[in-house]
Formats: structure tokens, sequence, C-alpha cells
């Protein structure tokens, strides 16, 4: 067990490792870090000390040190366009997009794994055949569009729910805010998180139906058939454990890439979020703040991964033995 | 009464075309204590009798007509409900694949305890009593630690073991065994059908066992059936029917048993078999292309010589040294096979046979150890021409006559390949003319070239192999199982068609096989494999008649006798 | 029970349309009408790509046509809809029926390109790493899992990103497209690499390619005439799925602003100008053109669904 995990352990560090080389080499290499701090009226010897005081004139490797060493500490350096350290900007929006991911994941999971279970098991149902088609409408339909079909239908004409922003916030401790504690907060929070959470509901469940088909399918649950067990027992004991491996690492990928995808989210419904910051960054060229948000959405799916990993390890007693 | 009695059983898969049907008309009885074997070759419907008695059809399939009784009570129309209060309670099923059998996730008491607990009105704690008597009752040792472990912790013996048990959980009355002993090896064979009769004696359960190998019915059953193409065509007590057969399907189907304890020289033609064509003509090597340029220099000597070769696989790769695990599948072999004779590789799963057979097809390269082909070293061979001028000069036949054609290329594609890349032939035309002839001369015709492989059944497929290994004019073949895959009477015609090619073409031959009669019927001298190392080399008779290192021995009496056979014509 | 040829008897001799028309897949094909109307919308969506020219009332390109006068003119059937603007008109005075079919174009050979060039690439690269194997197979696949880590989307804007800092604020209407292909080829090439790799793993083994590793022919030959097409059954469905998936990340791209500009709008950007207006009751200039993207989407998805079930062996 502790041989895998410190295995899986080294191999997340490489893939962060490599992220923040391609961080780095943004941050160095796409225009002139320099130029971009200072005014135009900035003489040439005052940009040279700049340049040294930001070490830019040490060797590379050094540099990439350096860069790794701040970024352990949460140091991105300062935002071009705001004048803040990028640490600052993200420690303010971390919570609006934790909290809209964490809502849409539980809603994709809850709503998914059960309808996808039924549309395997019972195949040709209406129930499952409408399923089916709602999922494949989830995953025809843009998120943006969704989002704007959304708010056209509950906030332009029948105006139940807001169509932008966070509602009102609670502060919690210095720095988290969140909205699960008014009644505004968890209004605004229901039209993101449907938007956000319906792709990856539609995906989880149409994996979780495929994987069922294809247990159902093997010669251990035709034995346990010839064994006289009950379908119930089948289905829930057998067929849905084995179904639940691959469907964890996906499901793992699918969790990982909501932080991503909340950019689009938060862009239709101005979520003030880390997702609608990166937009405002990558359409300012605003270079640290995309390189610490690659960094950062990096990290949270190389934790994800790892998790999952674990979590695979624990389900499957065929690897805990081999590794043993 | 009959513990079970099928009365003119009918099933049919209604397909898009038409309607299969793969049962018709099948009636047998099975009495308590006794074993019924059914036996047939493939398609022949076999497997959809067991099937249909547990109520387990493959979609689409459906009892057409007949009817079905388990000790006088009908079963074949009952409900779903009450037909799966039958399974596993009264009706005990055994599969093949062992391996597959199991789930995997689940320790092998729960999969017990649950059987147990869903038939039978015991506490978890009788429940699981109950199961360690099982393990015992179908021998597996240690059976107190072995109950917590997962599946994949067994053998596959022992996993077969697993499942008898699990089949026996609730004393059914009867057991139907679809080709209990098929994945498993000659040894471990022996074993569980030793358990299965002693099993059905002491519990005078009934059994039916389904299987397509004559050995296995001769060895363990008392009456048996014989099915072909969905009919039941000869039905009597073992001895009767495998000693006198009345039917000319169970004649033709018995004479291509190869038997261990004969040789023939050729396995009489069946009639039964519609798939190949005599060639048109014989081979006069003098004229023909498969006979140019054939002055291969011949130094005398062997022609392929092995000497103290190995091959070892990493099994764990770390980057440290110590760290690493290896498997060592060939252990310094040596041997040497003579211009023109069959040579004989037997052996388990396991035992290197095949790695030798790659290894010396340039397929692996050795760890260590020298082989010499017509007196040059090939591990030393390093240019590219020199490489191809043996590549060409040895051909290999595999096993799976499904995987072995590439299916999506045309048949003469196949066969054209090797003479284009070796520029065998002097114009497309001729390539053409090559292709043909050998596709007729293994029996297909020359039309078949316009086909793909998927129009083409086993036996048929393996033709086109052998086609294609002649296609680079080869001195050498390797055949690794060539009829292994394969029913038994187009087991025999193969093994015709290769005996035959032989003797006109001089071809001398490597032929690896887990089937000591097989290996009977085709060699000249026999090498006996075993955990990678050579236990025996002898002539071939010498071999079967005067073994003599133990697991040769062994390996001889384990095989199924055959006594009871009719005596095939030649025999 | 295996199959056998036994049934028929002299294919050869039949005409090969013949045979198509019989095989398993046309009749799963039209035994299914969900997919027979999929394909007939697709290729109606194509048709109508390919023409808009020669279809399309109005050239939304064409500026000297445009009259400010016109701008955001409802649908004909609503109160102040004008015959000329079936579908009515965008802030700009564009038609819209003109800009969707011109918007479609864009949003099909931005979508198809892609899904080329991620294909090439993908396949390339899978087949390498699978027959090779070892330390090249182990770099490939370490390379497309730290790709994996990023969402298309993230990739896109990240590149988008990079070469605006790289070239400062270039021409957009020049490059705007090339970005697009080069951004979503990079997201999606690990998917047809994945599933390539691990097909060629198992082909690798059989025992044809063996037989030819026997005869002498070199690795190159094997791959492609060999393995490739025994490996292109899944690429197809994958080509199919990711073709709908290409031009929603378009169309999400664009929305997001750093996709097609607005002097040659795709789908997404017509939408993205029309989110504007929602909110003042204009509500046709953002819906009829996602409609359009949806119905799209939806058919291609339909298509790539009937694929991969009829190509998958499991599911017969």
């Amino acid at each position: 067990m502790l041989g895998f995990a410190l295995r899986r352990l080294v191999q997340a560090l490489i893939v962060m490792l490599a992220v923040a080389l391609i961080a780095f080499s943004m941050f160095r290499f796409v225009g002139d870090p320099v130029n971009q701090m200072v005014g135009l009226e900035t003489s040439i010897e005052s940009r040279e000390a700049l340049r040294e005081s930001l070490g830019l004139n040490d060797p590379l490797p050094v540099q990439f040190a350096r860069f790794i060493g701040n970024a352990v500490q949460f140091d991105f350096g300062t935002s071009y366009q705001f004048r803040q350290p990028v640490a600052d900007l993200f420690a303010k929006r971390i919570p609006a997009t934790l909290e809209l991911s964490f809502t849409s994941a539980l809603f994709a999971l809850i709503a998914g794994i059960p309808m996808g279970i039924y549309a395997g098991l019972n195949r040709e149902s209406w129930l499952s055949k409408l399923f089916l088609s709602v999922s494949l409408i989830g995953i025809s339909l843009p998120t943006f569009f969704i989002g704007i079909l959304l708010i056209f239908l509950f906030s332009v004409t029948l105006q139940w729910l807001p169509s932008f922003g966070r509602g009102d916030v609670v502060e919690i401790g210095s720095w988290w805010t969140t909205g699960f504690l008014t009644v505004s907060g968890l209004k605004a929070l229901i039209l993101p998180s449907i938007t956000l959470g319906l792709y990856q509901m539609t995906l989880i469940m149409r994996l979780i139906r495929a994987e069922m088909l294809e247990v159902i399918r093997t010669d251990y649950i035709k034995f346990a058939r010839a064994r006289g067990l009950s379908n119930r027992v089948i289905y829930l004991r057998h067929a849905l454990k084995n179904t639940l491996i691959p469907v964890i690492t996906i499901t793992g990928l699918q969790l990982g890439s909501i932080i991503a995808f909340a950019t689009i989210t938060e862009t239709v419904f101005q979520w003030p979020g880390m997702g609608l910051l990166f937009l405002q960054a990558v359409q300012n060229v605003d270079i640290p703040v995309m390189a610490a948000y690659l960094i950062l959405t990096a990290f949270l799916f190389v934790s994800i991964n790892f998790i999952v990993d674990i979590l695979y390890f624990l389900i499957d007693p065929r690897l805990r033995v081999k590794q043993a | 009464m009959s513990v079970l009695s099928i009365d003119n059983l009918t099933v049919s898969f209604p397909g898009r075309k038409s309607t299969f049907t793969a049962v018709e008309g099948v009636s047998l009885t099975l009495e308590a204590g006794k074993i019924l074997g059914v036996v047939g070759e493939s398609g022949a419907g076999k497997s959809t009798v067991g099937n249909a008695v547990i109520g387990l059809l493959q979609e689409p399939g459906r009892i057409a007509a007949g009817e079905i009784r388990l000790d006088g009570e009908r079963i074949d129309q009952m409900p779903e409900a009450s037909l799966r209060k039958l399974r596993g309670k009264r009706i005990g099923m055994i599969f093949q694949d062992p391996l597959t059998s199991l789930d995997p996730l689940q320790t092998i008491e729960a999969q017990l305890v649950e059987t147990i607990r869903v038939h039978l009105p015991l506490s978890p704690a009788q429940a699981r009593q109950r199961a360690l008597e099982l393990l015992k009752a179908v021998g597996i040792p240690g059976a107190e630690e072995r109950l917590s472990q997962y599946p994949h912790q067994f053998s596959g013996g022992m996993r077969q073991r697993v499942v008898i048990a699990l089949a026996l959980c609730a004393e059914p009355e009867l057991i139907i065994a679809d080709e209990p002993t098929t994945a498993l090896d000659v040894s471990i064979q022996a074993q569980i059908l030793e358990l299965l009769r002693k099993l059905c004696r002491e519990r005078s359960v009934a059994m039916m066992v389904i299987t397509h190998d004559m050995g296995v019915i001769a060895e363990l059953t008392d009456q048996v059936a014989v099915m072909y193409r969905g009919k039941l065509v000869e039905h009597g007590p073992t001895a009767q029917v495998l000693g006198h057969p009345s039917h000319a399907y169970t004649k033709s189907l018995i004479s291509a048993v190869p038997r261990p304890d004969v040789r023939v020289e050729r396995f009489p033609s069946v009639s039964y078999i519609e798939e190949a064509a005599a060639p048109s003509s014989t081979i006069d090597l003098s004229t023909h292309w498969l006979g140019k340029t054939r002055n291969f220099a011949s130094a005398g000597g062997p022609l392929l010589s092995l000497s103290g070769l190995s091959m070892r696989f990493e099994t764990k790769s770390s980057v440290f040294p110590s760290r690493r695990r290896y498997f060592d599948a060939v252990k310094s072999v040596s041997f040497d096979i003579m211009e023109g004779e069959t040579f004989g590789l037997v052996g388990e799963s396991g035992s290197g046979k095949s790695t030798i057979a790659r290894l010396i097809t340039g397929l692996y390269h050795p760890t260590g150890g020298s082989i010499r082909f017509a007196g040059q070293e090939l591990t030393a061979l390093k240019e590219r021409s020199q490489i191809l001028a043996m590549r060409r000069q040895m051909q290999m036949i595999f096993q799976d006559p499904f995987s072995s054609l590439n299916a999506r290329m045309r048949v003469r594609s196949i066969v054209a390949e090797p003479i284009k890349f070796h520029r065998l032939a002097s114009s497309n035309a001729e390539v053409q003319q090559i292709v043909g002839d050998l596709l007729d001369h293994v029996g297909l015709g020359a039309a078949a070239g316009d086909k793909f492989p998927h129009e083409f059944s086993g036996g048929q497929r393996q033709r086109i192999s052998i086609a294609r290994a002649l296609a680079t004019r080869p001195r050498f073949l390797v055949c690794d199982e060539p009829t292994s895959a394969l029913d038994v009477s187009i087991q025999a015609q193969i093994l015709n068609l290769l005996k035959d090619l032989q003797e006109e073409l001089g071809l001398t031959m490597l032929f690896i096989s887990h089937d000591l009669a097989v290996i009977r019927q085709m060699c000249n001298r026999v090498a006996v494999m075993r955990n990678g190392e050579l236990c025996e080399l002898a002539d071939c008779e010498r071999l079967f008649t005067s073994p003599e290192h133990p697991y040769t021995r062994q390996l001889l009496t384990l095989m199924p006798s055959m006594e009871l056979l009719a005596a095939s014509p030649q025999g | 029970m295996r199959r056998s040829g036994q049934d028929q008897t002299n294919p050869a001799a039949r005409p090969v349309l013949n045979r198509i028309l019989d095989s398993d897949l046309t009749h799963s094909f039209l035994r299914s009408k969900v997919t027979v109307a999929a394909a007939t919308g697709t290729l109606l969506f194509f048709l109508a790509a390919l023409l808009a020219p020669l279809i399309a009332p109005h050239d939304p390109f064409d500026l000297a046509g445009l009259s400010i006068m016109d701008a955001r003119i409802p649908p004909v059937w609503m109160e102040y809809g004008e015959p000329r603007f079936l579908l009515g008109t965008d802030d700009q005075g564009r038609d819209l029926l003109s800009g969707i079919l011109y918007g479609l174009r864009i949003s099909l050979i931005v979508g198809a390109c892609s899904v080329f060039a991620a294909a090439a690439i993908g396949i390339f690269l899978g087949l390498i790493a699978g027959y090779a194997g070892g330390k090249t197979d182990a770099l490939i696949m370490r390379i497309a899992d730290v790709q994996l880590t990023f969402p298309a989307i993230l990739i896109a804007l990240l590149v988008d990103g990079a070469v605006r800092g790289i070239f400062g604020n270039l021409d957009r209407e020049v490059f705007s497209f090339w970005i697009l292909i080069f951004s979503l080829a990079l997201s999606f090439w690990v998917q047809y690499a994945r599933t390539v790799r691990s097909s060629t793993l198992v082909e690798k083994n059989k025992e044809y390619v063996q037989a030819a590793r026997v005869t002498g022919i070199p690795s190159i030959i094997i791959m492609v005439r060999h393995i490739l097409p025994n490996v292109l059954g899944p690429v197809l469905v994958i080509a199919t799925i990711n073709l709908a998936l290409a031009i929603v990340t378009e169309a999400t791209l664009s929305f997001l602003g750093v996709g097609m500009p607005s002097t040659q709008p795709s789908l997404g950007t017509l939408i993205s100008i029309g989110n504007d207006f929602l909110y003042s009751g204009e509500w046709w200039i953002a819906i009829f053109p996602g409609i359009a993207l949806a119905l799209l989407v939806l058919n291609v998805n339909l298509l790539g669904d009937w694929l991969r079930d009829a190509l998958n062996p499991k599911l017969r």
C-alpha cells in the first residue's frame, strides 16, 4: 500500500513539475515581464534595476527553481492588470469557484449514478430511453447555451432566480466566504450549478449504463444467475461493484474538469470565481494570473487523481495483493 | 423415475434473415447417480441443450417445442421467479472457464455463503460452516485460510474446484457441467474429472457433462449422446456407443480422434466434412514453382541446432537491479532437428514450448545460447539481407485460426504478400498464378482468393495459413499447436494435409502440441518440456512404449484411456 | 458457436454494392429510424453549409449592404417583423438566417479541420507508442497524461493567451482560424492516441502480425498495412463524436471571446453577440443560432452513438 501510494505520489510530482515548466516558460518567454510591469516612461536604468531585482538575469535553471520555490509558497508574482499580488486575487475568488464546483459535482453524482444504474439494468424500458434521450440533449447543448436558456427562462421570463452573482455571502474566518448560509446565496447557486453539472451528469449516467451493460454480459454474472441468486443481489452486490472501478476513474477526471469548465459558467452568470479571473487574464494577456491558474487547476486535478488511485486500490483486491 | 427427462426439445434463435434452429427434436433421460455425456463438435447445439434445461438461453433463443421435466415436474414453461428457485437449489451448473466464472471482487466465502443462504435456511455462522465443508469436499487444502481469499489468489484448477463447490451448495439433484475441463492442463483435467466422478457417486447426483472431448466421455460418463448440427444422432451406454458406433457420423468422429496408443499413417477421410476439395494435381518438385531454387546448402549434420538456449523475461521492472523480478521461460535447452524429420515438442502450458518456437523464428531474441540453422548462427546475423534470407527459409503456422489472418485483407493479398516481399516471382501475373496454385493445393480452390478470411470456417482458415507459410518456399516449418483450436474431424484433415505436404515438399517440421496423441501421429522424434527445461528426448515410438523420465510417465498415465473407442480402420 | 462462411455460398460473385446493402451495418442503420433521421439531418446541415453563398438571402460579409436602420428587427411572424429578414436581424442589421448559414459553414470547417489534425497526430503517435513499446511508449503516454490534466477549453484559452502574448494583438481575422484549429487539435489528439495505442497493443500480439514478422516484413509496413486498417473502427467512432465536441468547443471559445471574430462569425460568435441583448427582449439573436448549433451537434452525436454501438461486437 505504502509503496503504491509513494509511486503514485512521485508520478503526480512529475506531472506537477511538467506543468510548472509550462507555466514558467509562459511567464518567462511570452512577452517581456519587465515591459508589462512598468509604464512607457520608465528609464532604461530603472528597467534594468527591476530586471536585476526580479532575478531575470540569472541562469534559467536558477530562475525555474526560484519560480517553483515561490509557487510552493503560493507566491505567483504581481498581476499585470490589477497591480496586486496574484495570490490575493485568487484567495478572494477560490471560495466562489469551489462552492460552485462542489454543488454541481454533488448534483452530477446524485442524479447521474441512479439514472445510469437504472438505464443499464432496464435497457428497453421507456424511462431509460427517456434518460438516454435527455442525456443526449445534455451532451449536445453547449454549456454556455444551457446557461443562456436557463437565464432566459427563469430569470428574464419568470423572474424566479437571479441571473448573475453570488447573492449575499457570509464571511467565515478571515478568508472564506460562503453563499450556503443565506437564502439569496442559495438561490444564486441553483442555475449555475445545474448549468455546470448537467454535462457531467449525463456523462456519468452514460458511462455507468455502458459499464453495467458490459458487466452483465460477463461469465460471473451468468454463473451468479445459474446459482439462483435474485436479480437484486446480482445487480447490486456483483454488477455494481465491478462497474465502480472504471466509473471511479472517469468520474474523477470529470470532477476535475468541472473546475476548468467553471470558467464558462462563471462567464455566463458573472460568478466572481477563479474562472472569470482567468478569462479576463487571457483577454488582457495577464501572464502571472494565467500561470497561477494553470498551476492551481493542475494541482487540484492531480490531487483528485491521486485520491482516485487510492480508492481504486481499496476496491480492487487484485491490486492489493499484487503489491503486498 | 428419471431425474431429468427431455422430450423432443427444439430450440430456435429467430434472426433477421431466418430462424436458426440450434437444437431439433432432442430426447434424453438421466437417472440419479449417473453421468450423461453430450458430445459434439462446435455448432452441434450441445451447450444450448444445457442452457435450455437451466432456463438461461442466450437472447433471442427460445424453446420452440418439447418438454423438459425435473423429477417428473415440467420446468420448461415455468415462470422466471420459480425457475430462479430451481437454479442452484435443484440444478447446479459448472461453466468452462474458471478464470471468469467467479466475481473478482468478492471473497470465496462471500460467494459461497450468499449462495447457501439463498437456498437453505441457515444462519451466517452455519452457512460459513457449510462453505468450509464444501471446500474440503472438493479437495481444497487449507480450506479455513482460503475461505477469506479472493478468486485471483487461486490457480485455475483450484478455481474450478471452487466453482464446483458453488454448484454443490444446496445439494442439487442435477448438475450440468459445460466443458468443465477444457480450459485446464491435462494433469489438472484428470484431477477434476476424478473429483466430478467421486461427487456424483457419493452424493448420487445426476450429471450432464457437455464436451467436445472424446477422452472426457470415455473417462467419465456412463451414457453418451452424440449431437450433430442440432440433432441427436446416437444415444446409449458409453461403452456401446464408443465401441460399436452405429451412426455414420459417430463412426467418422471416432475415427478422427487421434489415439495415443496407436499410430496411423493417415486419418481416414471423413464424409461428414464438406469443407475441403482434393487438390487438382500433385506437385512435381522438379518443375513446380515450389521446387525452384531449392538448392539449399546441405551441410550434412542437423538442419537446426539449439544449444544452451535461454530466455528470461522481466516480470517486474525497477530502477534497482536487486528489485527486478524475472521469469525464466526457457532454461538452457539444447536439441538438434535433422533435415526432413518432424520433431515434436510437447508440454503443458507454461512449459516454454511456444517460447522456443518464437525464439527460432526470430520473434524473440534469446538471452543466452545459440540457434544454428543450416550451419548459420542466427543470433549473430547482423545484415538485413542475410536475416531476410533466413526468414524466407523458415515459416510458422499459428494456433488461432481466427487471429492469424488479417481480417481486412483478401485471402489473395494475404498469400501474395510474402511472395512479393521476397521477390519470388517475376511478374504480377506469376504471383497470381502461384497464389491460385497454393490455394488449390491446400484444398481451397483458387477462387478462394477473392474472399475475406471471415467467410471461412476455422479449418479452412488454417489451410489459408498453411498456404501463406508455403508462399516463401520454406525449408523449415514451425507448427505451434496448429490444430488445438479445431474440432477433431477438422483436426484430422489438417494433420493429413501437413503430412502430405511434408512428404511432397521434403519439409522439415517442428511440431508443437500439448496433446500427446497428436504428437504420436505426427512426429519422428519428441522432446518433452516442463517449466522451461527439457525432460526427455526420444524417438516417438520409444517415448510412448518405454518412457524414461518420471514426468513423461506421469503425462502418459494422465491421458484419458481410449480403449473403449472402436478400432479405427487402419489401426 | 462459431461464425462460418457456409451460408454464403459465393459472395465473390455478388456485386460489391449488394454486399454493402446487405451488410449488418446497413441493416442496423436502416432499422433505427432515429439514426436515419440523424444522418439526413447531418447531411442537410453539411449541404446548407456548403451551399451557403447560394442559398443565403443576404451576404453578411458585404458591409456595404448593411444598414443600421435594419438592426434588431424581430422574426417575420412577430410584430415589426419584416419579410426580408425571415429570422430577424442582429445589432448591426445583418440577416440572422444568412448569418446562421455562414456561421454553420465556419463552425463545420473549424470542426472538421481540427478533427482531421487531431486524428492524424493521435493515430501516428498511438501506432508508434503501441508498436514500439518501451521507452517510446512511456514518453508519449506521459505527455498524453499531462495533456489529459487539462480540458480542451483550458488548453485553447492558454494557447490563445500565449499566442497573443508572443505576437502582440495581431490581426485576429487572419489568425483566429488557425489558432482555433491548433488548440483544438492539441487538446483532442490524446484520445486518438490512447485508443489507437491500446488497439495496437492488442493487434500487435495477434498471430497475423507475428506471421508477418516471421516473414521478415519491416515494422513500418506492418504498422501501415496490417495494424492500421484493423484499428480504424474505434477511430471512426471517436472522430464522429469528436466532431460534435469540436463544434461545441469552438462555439464556447467564440462565446468567451477568444474564438472567431465578429467579422467572421461562427455560430458561437453569433450567440455571444445575442447574449448581450437577451435582457432587452431581443431574444432571437442568441436563441436561433443556439438552436441551429444544438441541432447540428445533436445529429452528429446521434450518428456517433449509433456507430459506436454498431461497431462494438460485444453488443451484438
